[in-house]
């Protein structure tokens, strides 16, 4: 009779066990550990803003006062008649956002389209070898230096050559006008989404199966209308997801705007005609960059954290919105 | 005769009765071909339709320094099917998308020799302007990713330059054309605006025709087109081969030497980039003269 | 008559080259098209050029050797006085805590993302936050920082008291760098892993490995170039920023240590980088010397130049299937969607 014996665990296999389980929970752990880390921040910026938007309520977005007065204000201690100290009218500075935002994602994206499709259809072999790290340096370019171009070259000039005394004599009580504006911004702003906007154009257009464009060469038609038509066509889930990936990049960007984009929060008003385009405005993550030494300052600080909460939140919803423009392409198969 | 010259253009054609048997191994052909037993073959073309339409001459074809086709000469005729045949690699698909200048899309294509359609050289027309008389249907269906009406409509929009309506009679009338030459109108005629990706593969492959004949070419080229296909879609778009090819002249590669035994007037067999005999369906097949076409014809390789 | 397979073989004739398509015959709004096309295509070269030769023209104009070794000095006379060591060992500092911070964990990151993934709800989640942190402005990081090495527990990490600090240090800014860089290196690690093909892991198994010996042994390994290259851009984002560096690094001209011990000291203390350097001397900061904000500008970007080629030399062709460059740096490209400011 045999006896059962009982099977012996062994021992190597069962430490093996462990130990995998044992990285499986701690690089879980982790995982979880950054999600907490970024669900944190969120909830602790818009903490740390309510007191302002609380304060203001929706008007919070609206305009109706200056917004540097209203800073000094907050600075100071000393508030204005009839309003609180947390008093706030953010409109300009969302206003000067989305123009220059709206302006250099517009310009990129024509832009990059066309130089996107010269990459993947008309660029010989050599000039493609050269633009690839043409594009990985405009890419990797910081926005200081993108800056400093501006503030010392770009700005001067166009102050020089394209503002009129005139032009500024006629608006000297308003707002003054010098080469820091939003057209500088815009422009800039358009140059360093650029890289960002052609890879990933390039990459749509050439996951466009090459069975699609061959049957439209073998029909006869051109390269140009094969792409207008059959490439394009497919790929725009992809451009669209890579235009709000560029907004994002835009929204965000700080350091240039505050250097170039003249630091008035003023609303530039497209009903000003020429004028419109050298107006200055302050972005507001432009504004926050250099309000930051005053974080210390209680209604300061939420007002700031305020419009943090408004840049995390729209980076939020722009991520969203990223993952809803790439749904189209499962129609297709195409993998982008 | 010598294998490539090319017959002459009038010859006698001899209906061949499709159920009678042929001869196997009394005939001068040597040993039972494949192809033995009943085989149905395509009813003959009429003579007085037969017309010159492309020729080859003494074409050769190169993918860097490597020449895949050698001292190739034939002649493409309205009114007849060309098949050519062979194993993979000799040459076949390289020498089709040579006849519509699609070899230049690959890079490190070098040729020589004279193609001429209609006697002008095909590379002093405008590229363009020979492959909309020159089209081409590929063995995997491709279907644009619009509706069929887009679909069938694309050459021909094209065409107009400047489209100012889509829909424009002119070119309704075109696309109802060309969906019933390709067989396909009765089944589609119901929702011309559905999504061509929703047809089933033989749908979409005579979906290609379809738009391959919109444009009204003067040649189809044919790269084994229902290699992928099931028999019975297989089938249909044999007998509109056999249709089309009164009006436009007909060049189809296929590995299947059933279906070139079925659709073609004139074989070609090619073997490693040279053209090893060429000649008419009836002699190809039963009396082939070289000794490589009758053990690729008895399936000794392949 | 002779067929041709057993006669001698014929010379091939000369070949003529495939012409390509004539645009030319095109109608003319194509044409239009072609050429836009082709200036923007050189527009891009002649933009990029246009600005290092201008940065480098300016830079070496005003580039002295001893800008290297003197510290900034305040005084009035800012273009003769003082240089950008501090700035330069400022930015070495900030850009060692912060890749040695976010170069394990963003690979860890990106292991699980690839290897484990379960439970699936909390993939799904973490992976949409490290979108969400790829696309979140680096001057709201900066300002979240802040909130955190405010509170008094953090306070070991500079010159503050329990009660509260200002929380402005090397080691702050360091860390806060890290979250810049995750997404990039998480990114990489994560698409070089999904490039593996999975017979790889299946073979590891078969020989009896448990998964984390596979993941370390085999699979990083063999990624060892993207993640190289990952962590090189997560690097080269940290430099090139400047907003955290203003908030969380207290901006003194020179790094002031705190404390009497030698290396803890400087990393608890503040000081600045070649970015805010820059700002700094920038008309828009206070330094007014434009001479050394484009002396240092030029450093600065000879640096991020560098990195670049580093990486192109690193990555290329070292992926299977040698995908072509746009859709390399579009993976990464992805994960920098925020911006670097």
């Amino acid at each position: 009779m045999v006896a059962a014996t009982a099977r012996r665990p062994n021992p190597e296999l069962a430490a093996a066990a462990r130990s995998d389980r044992r990285a499986e929970l701690l690089l879980g752990a982790l995982a979880f550990g950054a999600f907490a880390l970024i669900a944190f921040m969120v909830v602790t910026v818009v903490l740390k803003a309510w007191p302002s938007f609380s304060y203001n309520g929706l008007s919070w977005f609206g305009s109706g006062g200056n917004v540097e007065t209203e800073l000094r204000v907050m600075r100071e201690g000393t508030p204005l008649p009839g309003h609180g100290l947390a008093y706030f009218r953010a409109w300009p500075l969302i206003w000067g956002t989305v123009i220059t935002t709206v302006v250099a994602v517009v310009l990129a994206l024509v832009i990059s389209t066309l130089a996107a499709v010269f990459l993947t259809e008309f660029a010989p072999a050599r000039v493609r070898r050269i633009i690839e790290p043409v594009v990985r340096l405009l890419a990797g370019v910081p926005s200081v230096i993108y800056g400093l171009i501006g503030i010392l070259a770009i700005a001067p000039w166009i102050n020089e050559h394209l503002i009129s005394n005139s032009r500024k004599q006629s608006v000297i009580y308003v707002v003054q006008l010098n080469g820091a504006n939003l057209t500088t911004a815009s422009l800039i702003l358009t140059v360093m989404i650029l890289p960002i906007m052609i890879a990933l154009c390039a990459n749509a257009l050439a996951a466009v199966p090459v069975s699609w464009r061959e049957g439209s060469a073998a029909l006869g038609v051109n390269r140009w209308r094969t792409i207008w038509r059959v490439s394009l066509r497919t790929a725009w889930p992809a451009i669209a997801a890579a235009t709000v990936l560029a907004t994002a990049r835009a929204l965000g960007e700080a350091v240039m705007l505050a250097m170039v984009a003249g630091g008035t929060a003023f609303a530039a008003n497209p009903l000003d005609g020429l004028t419109f385009f050298f107006e200055p405005v302050r972005p507001l993550a432009a504004m926050i960059f250099q309000e930051s030494e005053g974080l210390t300052i209680a209604t300061l600080s939420h007002t700031i954290y305020a419009m943090a909460a408004v840049l995390l939140v729209s980076a939020t919803m722009l991520s969203f919105a990223g993952w809803a423009a790439k749904q189209p392409m499962k129609r297709y198969g195409v993998r982008a | 005769m010598d294998p490539l010259m090319p017959p002459p253009i009038r010859r006698i054609v001899v209906d061949r009765d499709p159920n009678v048997a042929p001869p196997t191994a009394s005939n001068g052909g040597g040993a039972a071909t494949a192809l033995a037993g009943p085989r149905k073959r395509r009813p003959a073309s009429t003579p007085a339709l037969v017309q010159e339409r492309m020729r080859l001459e003494s074409v050769w074809l190169a993918y860097g320094s490597n020449w895949v086709v050698r001292d190739v000469s034939m002649t493409v005729r309205q009114g007849e099917v060309l098949a050519l045949i062979g194993a993979s690699g000799s040459g076949k698909t390289t020498l089709l998308r040579s006849l519509n200048r699609l070899t230049e899309v690959t890079e490190g294509a070098a040729r020589s020799g004279r193609i001429t359609l209609d006697d002008a050289d095909i590379h002093e027309v405008e590229v363009n302007e020979l492959r909309r008389r020159v089209t081409m249907v590929f063995q995997q269906p491709n279907p644009f990713p619009m509706t069929i009406f887009d679909n069938v409509a694309y050459a021909l929009a094209e065409r107009n330059g400047r489209r100012r309506r889509r829909r424009t009679p002119g070119i309704e009338a075109a696309v109802e054309d060309a969906l019933r030459r390709a067989g396909l109108y009765e089944e589609v005629a119901g929702d011309l605006d559905r999504s061509a990706l929703a047809l089933s593969g033989g749908q979409q492959q005579r979906l290609c025709i379809a738009r391959a004949l919109a444009a009204k070419p003067e040649v189809l080229l044919l790269d084994e087109p229902c290699s992928a296909l099931d028999p019975i879609s297989t089938a249909t778009i044999e007998e509109l081969i056999v249709q089309l090819r009164e009006t436009i002249a007909i060049v189809i590669v296929t590995h299947n030497l059933q279906q070139a035994f079925r659709v073609a007037d004139e074989v070609a067999f090619m073997h490693l980039g040279e053209l090893v005999e060429y000649g008419s369906s009836e002699q190809v097949f039963d009396h082939p003269r070289q000794q490589r076409t009758r053990d690729y014809i008895s399936g000794d390789f392949g | 008559m002779a067929s041709v397979a057993t006669s001698p073989q014929p010379v091939p004739p000369q070949a003529l080259p495939a012409p390509r398509e004539r645009v030319s015959s095109w109608p003319l709004i194509d044409r239009i098209c072609y050429w836009l096309c082709w200036v923007t295509g050189i527009g891009l070269c002649v933009i990029a050029v246009g600005i290092v030769l201008y940065m480098f023209v300016k830079g070496i104009g005003y580039l002295r050797p001893e800008l290297f070794v003197k510290s900034p000095s305040a005084s009035l006379r800012q273009t003769q006085s003082g240089g950008f060591l501090d700035p330069i060992i400022g930015t070495l500092i900030v850009t060692a805590i912060g890749t040695a911070v976010a170069a394990p964990t963003g690979i860890a990151l990106g292991v699980w993302l690839s290897e484990y993934r379960r439970p699936r709800w909390l993939a799904r989640v973490v992976g949409s936050s490290i979108e969400i942190l790829a696309g979140v402005p680096s001057i709201v990081l900066a300002l979240f920082g802040l909130l955190i090495v405010s509170q008094g527990f953090l306070s070991f990490l500079s010159q503050g008291s329990p009660q509260g600090s200002l929380g402005e240090s090397f080691l702050d800014a360091g860390l806060f760098m890290a979250l810049l860089a995750m997404p990039l290196i998480v990114a990489a690690t994560y698409e070089a892993l999904e490039q593996v093909p999975n017979r790889v892991r299946e073979a590891s198994c078969a020989l009896g490995k448990t998964r984390i010996t596979t993941i370390r042994r085999v699979l990083l390994p063999s990624i060892r170039p993207s993640m190289a290259g990952g962590v090189v851009l997560g690097m080269g984002r940290i430099i090139g920023d400047t907003a955290i560096v203003t908030v969380l690094l207290g901006l003194t001209l020179k790094n002031e240590s705190v404390g009497s011990t030698p290396i803890i000291g400087t990393l608890r203390g503040t000081g600045s980088t070649l970015t805010s350097y820059v700002y700094y001397n920038s008309p828009a900061g206070e330094g007014n010397s434009h001479e050394k904000a484009y002396a240092a500008a030029f450093v600065l970007l000879m640096i991020v130049l560098l990195l670049n080629a580093i990486v192109t030399r690193i990555t290329r062709g070292s992926e299977p299937g040698a995908r072509s460059w746009w859709s390399r740096f579009s993976i990464q490209v992805r994960s920098i969607a925020g911006p670097s400011s």
